[in-house]
Formats: structure tokens, C-alpha cells, sequence
């Protein structure tokens, strides 16, 4: 080994890239190049979690809405949408688990500074409601009819209203449940992440009502969905703008494909939704798109988190240059 | 409870957890510059604590094979050799030849460090904080450990902490780490990493005896002509609130691996929610604004 490999391990990771570089490359000391933080555990199935969750808070806000406002197609399906994209995040979330089995050890305590237990608690006063409009959408017809058909049905206007008011919620602790760990990407990101994560709720929930509803019913759907799509991209781009070093996580590689596209697929369904008119396949493809742009957002900023826990520039460059400043973090 | 729960100098974690009558905070003060790379104390936690192998990896980097704190490797040796920074030439004539004066045995390209490393045991435990099912708690000793029959595997605490020392086991699913060797501690007995060592470099006692033997010894080896000594995680201004188990080191934290200024996640959790709050309102706003006005379609 020469001096010069030699020095390439201990001061930072070697070159080997020959790609044009806008900011110098980060010199820095470390361990052979290790990784100080471990990397997240979790897999595909939490960024699929987060959109599930996101789409279920969207569409149960705009369910009632539909409700109340008397479109009943669209309320059906925001219904049913919201229904089974919350089974799905419980099982995503329970899936992902070490020990599946223990899911119910969240609910032996209920605890403020973690914000999985928040959402724990969130979750689970969000669930009953969704869950029991969503099933009386679904209710066979011979069902309908008997008293626990009638019973169902009355309860289902409050039960969605119980829904729409956690929604919020549901579609905005997930961003501090990523904010509030040791991942550069993630950390860095807290002021610009819940915008981007609501936003992103907004454009899905709306997105599947245009999809699913008939057009003379979308159009709420569409004006959410159009909403959603601004605020998402506008905190994404803002928070490239601003991160600092930590910017580079969402702006290379897989993750920087990963939410090209998403920003593609949002801004092209939200224009859809402004000029599709009265055309049903123009407004359903549109919201296809809005769905599948938000589904790449999430696993984009999830791909950009696990990408600064692997590199150690993240974690050494800013607390380096913060000491080097004479700004330590001081209690 | 008290202002400094979550963040700042906080003197008896302990006793903010809930403890009335607790014995006082211990900890590990590791002073590298006497670590002699042997590895006992990697051997002795895995002994005691029954922690699996960590595979047999020849991973190139110097002693090194077992590459960092993990589910299986509570105690880790780092190895880093150096090449000898050349002397500052001050001009002055000579007489003498080179090396003559200082003797053969020291003339050396390279240093090499070692150290010890482990689990911090933080004031303000990142790990602690976020886990949502109880199973991580502060003992009486104010040091954290995982209670497996507790953990159900979220994984939350392994991207909580800010050094990268919890890790969740393959083929386990729960999350693992140092203990302190909490059931050593119960019977009066050190934990077995710092009873192994034979050279000191790890020493176990109460914190506030510690950070005063440390402040003595880098006091000491900088009177010996030894400028770069410095400690690590002693102190309780910084970001974590000071460290359960803090080091001498020689050289810059980072070159062990160790992230040079670590910060608690949840010191900026009242900043996190607050712009979740203003997410969340955006988003009713957007959902309001979608039924009201211009009527049905």
C-alpha cells in the first residue's frame, strides 16, 4: 500500500468518480472510510408505509368532505381507499418488525418523546373510524337491511368525520418520526420534510378520488390534489435548496432518479388535473400519476436518508466544521 | 421531569427517570493512550454476556477484524496506524547525528492508536428517547439498557442514536448493546470489559470520580509532552449532556470513528412538531378549500 492509499483511507473516501462536481469533495478524516451511524433497518416496507398512510389520511379528509357536501360516489371510494390503504400501512408496519408478534408492545405505553409511540396513538384513534366507514361502503346489499346494515350506516357519517379530524395527523407525524433520529438526510431536513409529506398526502388521496370517481363528482378531488401537488414540490425543491451538505443525499444517485420522477409524475398529473376537463381517462391517468408521484417522493427521501447513513461525510463534515467554527452543539 | 429532560447539562439522570433512592451514576472512563490492542475486554463481554461471534472476517484493517460496535460486538478495539507527522525543522545547527540524541528505539514512521470503544450510556440517550415500547430504560446506575423480553425489533433505536452503537440481530430481531453488565452492577461487581483489562485503559466507577481522574491524567500527559491527549464525552455541555462512557483520545474523535460533535435527535423534537402542526393546518386548509366556494360542479 503507498502513502497516498494510505492517506485516502484515513482522510476521507478515495476519488475513483470522474463525474463533474459542483461542490469540492468533502475532505475529511474517519475510520478506514467506515460508516460512523448504522443504517436504518427498515426496509422498502416503511417508505411503502408512509405513502399508504399518507394516501388513507388524504382520502378519509376528502371522504368526508364527499359526506358532507353529498357526493356519494366520491365518498364511496375515498372510503373504501382509505380503508384498505390503512390495513395496509398496519401491515407494513407490523411486517417490518423484528418480532411481528410483539406488535401490541406499542401499546403498553404511551410516550411523548417518541413519535413512533405518538403515532402509535394516532394511528389507533384514526383506525376504528376510517375502518367503520370504509365498511359501510362495503356492506352487501341483504346486510343493509338489517338493524346491523341501518346501525352502521348512521354511525358512518360520524365515524368518517372522527377519521378526517386524525387524518391530519397521521399524515404529518411521519415526518418527525424520520426528523427525530441520528440520519443526516433525514434530520436536517425537519423543517421542509412534514410539508412534503402533507403535500404528498393531498396530491394521493386527491389523486385516487380523480382516478375512481366519476368526473361530475372529481372535482374536489381534483382541487386537494392540485393543492397537494404545489406543496410538495415546493417544500422538496425548497429543501434542496437549503440543506447544505446533506442536500447531496436526495440530489445523486438513486434517490435523486427516485424524486426526478416523482416531481415528473406530480407536476404532470396536477396539470392534468387543471386541464382534463370533462375527459374521464385524461382525469383518471392524471390521477394515476399524482398516486405514483407521491409514491416515489416517499421512497425517495426514504432512499436519501439510508444513502447519508452510509457515507460518513455527512455525519464528520458539518459537526467537524461546526467545532472548527468554534459553534459546538452546547446543552 | 425537569427543563433539562431532554436536552442540556442534566446532574442525575437517574433521578430524573423516576429514581428516589439510587445508588450514584457510574460509568467508564477509557483512556487510550494506555490501550495495549490485546482485545480481553472484547473477549470478556462476549464471555459474560453470551454475545454470538461476529463472523470471522479478515476485514485489512490493521488488528482490526471485528470493524465496529454492533448486536454482537459491545466492545470494540479499533486499530489505526499512523504515519509519523515530520518534525518541524527549526533551523538549528547541529553537531550530532540524526537520531543520535533521542536513541534507536524511538525512531518510528508510524504511531499506532488504539482504543477501546463502546456504548456511551448518554445523559440524553437518543435511543431511549424514541423507543416506543418501554423496552429500553434508564437504570437505577443511570446507564440504558434494552429489556429483551420487552423489544419488539422497530428498529427505531438503531437510527436514534448518533454514534451508530445499537444494532437490531440478524436471526433475533431485537435490538442489542452494552448493558453496563447490569446484573454485574446489582452484585457489586464491575463490569467484566473493565475487570479484564490489564492495563487500566478501561476504568469503571462512579462518574464524578472518573471525570476528575480523567481531567488529572490528560493534565498529566500534556505536562509529559503529549499536546494531542484530549477527552471525549466528558463533558455535560454538549450536545448529548455528557457521556456515561467517555475516552482519552490522541488523535481527532472522528479518526476512531467516533462523529466529533454528536447531537440528541430529540433536542430539536419541539421544532419538529411545531412545523408538523403547520404541515398538518396546510393540509386542511387544502382539503377545506377543496369543497368550499364556486359551489357543486
Amino acid at each position: 500500500m503507498t502513502d497516498k492509499d494510505i492517506h485516502a483511507q484515513m482522510y476521507g473516501r478515495g476519488g475513483g468518480t470522474r463525474e463533474q462536481l459542483t461542490v469540492p469533495r468533502a475532505d475529511f478524516r474517519s475510520y478506514y472510510g467506515r460508516a460512523v451511524l448504522k443504517p436504518p433497518v427498515w426496509e422498502w416496507k416503511i417508505a411503502a408505509y408512509l405513502f399508504a398512510g399518507g394516501l388513507s389520511a388524504g382520502s378519509a379528509m376528502l371522504a368526508a368532505g364527499a359526506d358532507l357536501t353529498g357526493r356519494t360516489r366520491l365518498r364511496r371510494v375515498s372510503r373504501v381507499g382509505a380503508l384498505i390503504s390503512i390495513l395496509a400501512s398496519m401491515y407494513f408496519l407490523a411486517a417490518d418488525l423484528g418480532r411481528p408478534e410483539r406488535f401490541h408492545h406499542m401499546l403498553r405505553v404511551a410516550k411523548p418523546s417518541s413519535p413512533m409511540s405518538v403515532g402509535t396513538w394516532i394511528l389507533t384513534a384514526y383506525g376504528p373510524g376510517a375502518g367503520l366507514a370504509g365498511v359501510a361502503e362495503l356492506l352487501p346489499k341483504w346486510l343493509r337491511r338489517t338493524w346491523i346494515g341501518r346501525l352502521l350506516s348512521r354511525l358512518a357519517r360520524s365515524a368518517g368525520v372522527s377519521a378526517a379530524v386524525v387524518a391530519p395527523g397521521v399524515a404529518s407525524y411521519t415526518a418527525v418520526l424520520l426528523s427525530q433520529t441520528a440520519v443526516p438526510a433525514w434530520h436536517e431536513a425537519h423543517p421542509y420534510l412534514a410539508f412534503g409529506f402533507t403535500g404528498s398526502a393531498a396530491a394521493s388521496g386527491g389523486g385516487l378520488g380523480m382516478l375512481l370517481a366519476p368526473v361530475d363528482e372529481a372535482r374536489p378531488a381534483r382541487r386537494m390534489a392540485v393543492a397537494g401537488a404545489g406543496l410538495e414540490v415546493a417544500a422538496s425543491r425548497l429543501m434542496e435548496r437549503r440543506l447544505g451538505l446533506a442536500a447531496e443525499a436526495y440530489t445523486t444517485g438513486k434517490a435523486h432518479r427516485l424524486r426526478k420522477w416523482s416531481e415528473y409524475l406530480t407536476v404532470g398529473g396536477a396539470l392534468g388535473a387543471v386541464v382534463a376537463g370533462r375527459s374521464r381517462p385524461a382525469v383518471a391517468v392524471s390521477g394515476l400519476a399524482l398516486l405514483a408521484g407521491s409514491a416515489l417522493q416517499r421512497f425517495g427521501v426514504f432512499e436519501a436518508g439510508v444513502e447519508s447513513t452510509r457515507d460518513p461525510k455527512y455525519v464528520v463534515v458539518p459537526q467537524r466544521e461546526r467545532l472548527d467554527a468554534g459553534r459546538p452543539a452546547r446543552g | 421531569m425537569s427543563d433539562n429532560s431532554f436536552y442540556g447539562p442534566l446532574d442525575d439522570p437517574a433521578g430524573d427517570a423516576g429514581y428516589s433512592d439510587h445508588p450514584p451514576r457510574v460509568g467508564f472512563f477509557t483512556d487510550t493512550s494506555v490501550c495495549i490492542g490485546c482485545k480481553a475486554c472484547e473477549v470478556a463481554c462476549k464471555e459474560w454476556n453470551g454475545v454470538p461471534d461476529d463472523g470471522f472476517n479478515l476485514l485489512g484493517m490493521s488488528f482490526d477484524n471485528t470493524g465496529m460496535l454492533g448486536a454482537n460486538t459491545w466492545r470494540h478495539v479499533a486499530f489505526i496506524e499512523q504515519p509519523e507527522r515530520p518534525p518541524v525543522d527549526l533551523g538549528m545547527p547541529g553537531l550530532g547525528r540524526p537520531g543520535d540524541t533521542t536513541g534507536a528505539e524511538t525512531r518510528q514512521d508510524f504511531r499506532w492508536l488504539m482504543s477501546s470503544d463502546v456504548c456511551k450510556h448518554c445523559t440524553h440517550a437518543g435511543c431511549l428517547d424514541v423507543c416506543p415500547t418501554g423496552a429500553l430504560f434508564r437504570t437505577e446506575f443511570g446507564t440504558v439498557v434494552v429489556q429483551q423480553d420487552i423489544c419488539n425489533g422497530c428498529g427505531y433505536c438503531v437510527s436514534g442514536c448518533p454514534y451508530g452503537v445499537i444494532e437490531r440481530r440478524e436471526g433475533d430481531g431485537r435490538a442489542w448493546k452494552c448493558t453496563l453488565c447490569y446484573d454485574r452492577l446489582r452484585d457489586g461487581l464491575e463490569p467484566a470489559c473493565a475487570k479484564a483489562c490489564p492495563t487500566d485503559s478501561i476504568q469503571f466507577g462512579p462518574l464524578d470520580e472518573l471525570r476528575e481522574r480523567a481531567a488529572q491524567r490528560v493534565e498529566e500527559l500534556h505536562e509529559r509532552g503529549v499536546p494531542e491527549a484530549r477527552l471525549y464525552g466528558h463533558d455535560p455541555n454538549d450536545g448529548v449532556g455528557g457521556d456515561g462512557a467517555f475516552f482519552l483520545l490522541l488523535d481527532e474523535p472522528e479518526v476512531y470513528g467516533l462523529p466529533p460533535d454528536p447531537v440528541v435527535p430529540t433536542r430539536d423534537a419541539g421544532a419538529m412538531w411545531k412545523y408538523a402542526g403547520m404541515a398538518a393546518s396546510a393540509l386542511v386548509a387544502a382539503a377545506v378549500s377543496a369543497f368550499v366556494g364556486r359551489g357543486k360542479p
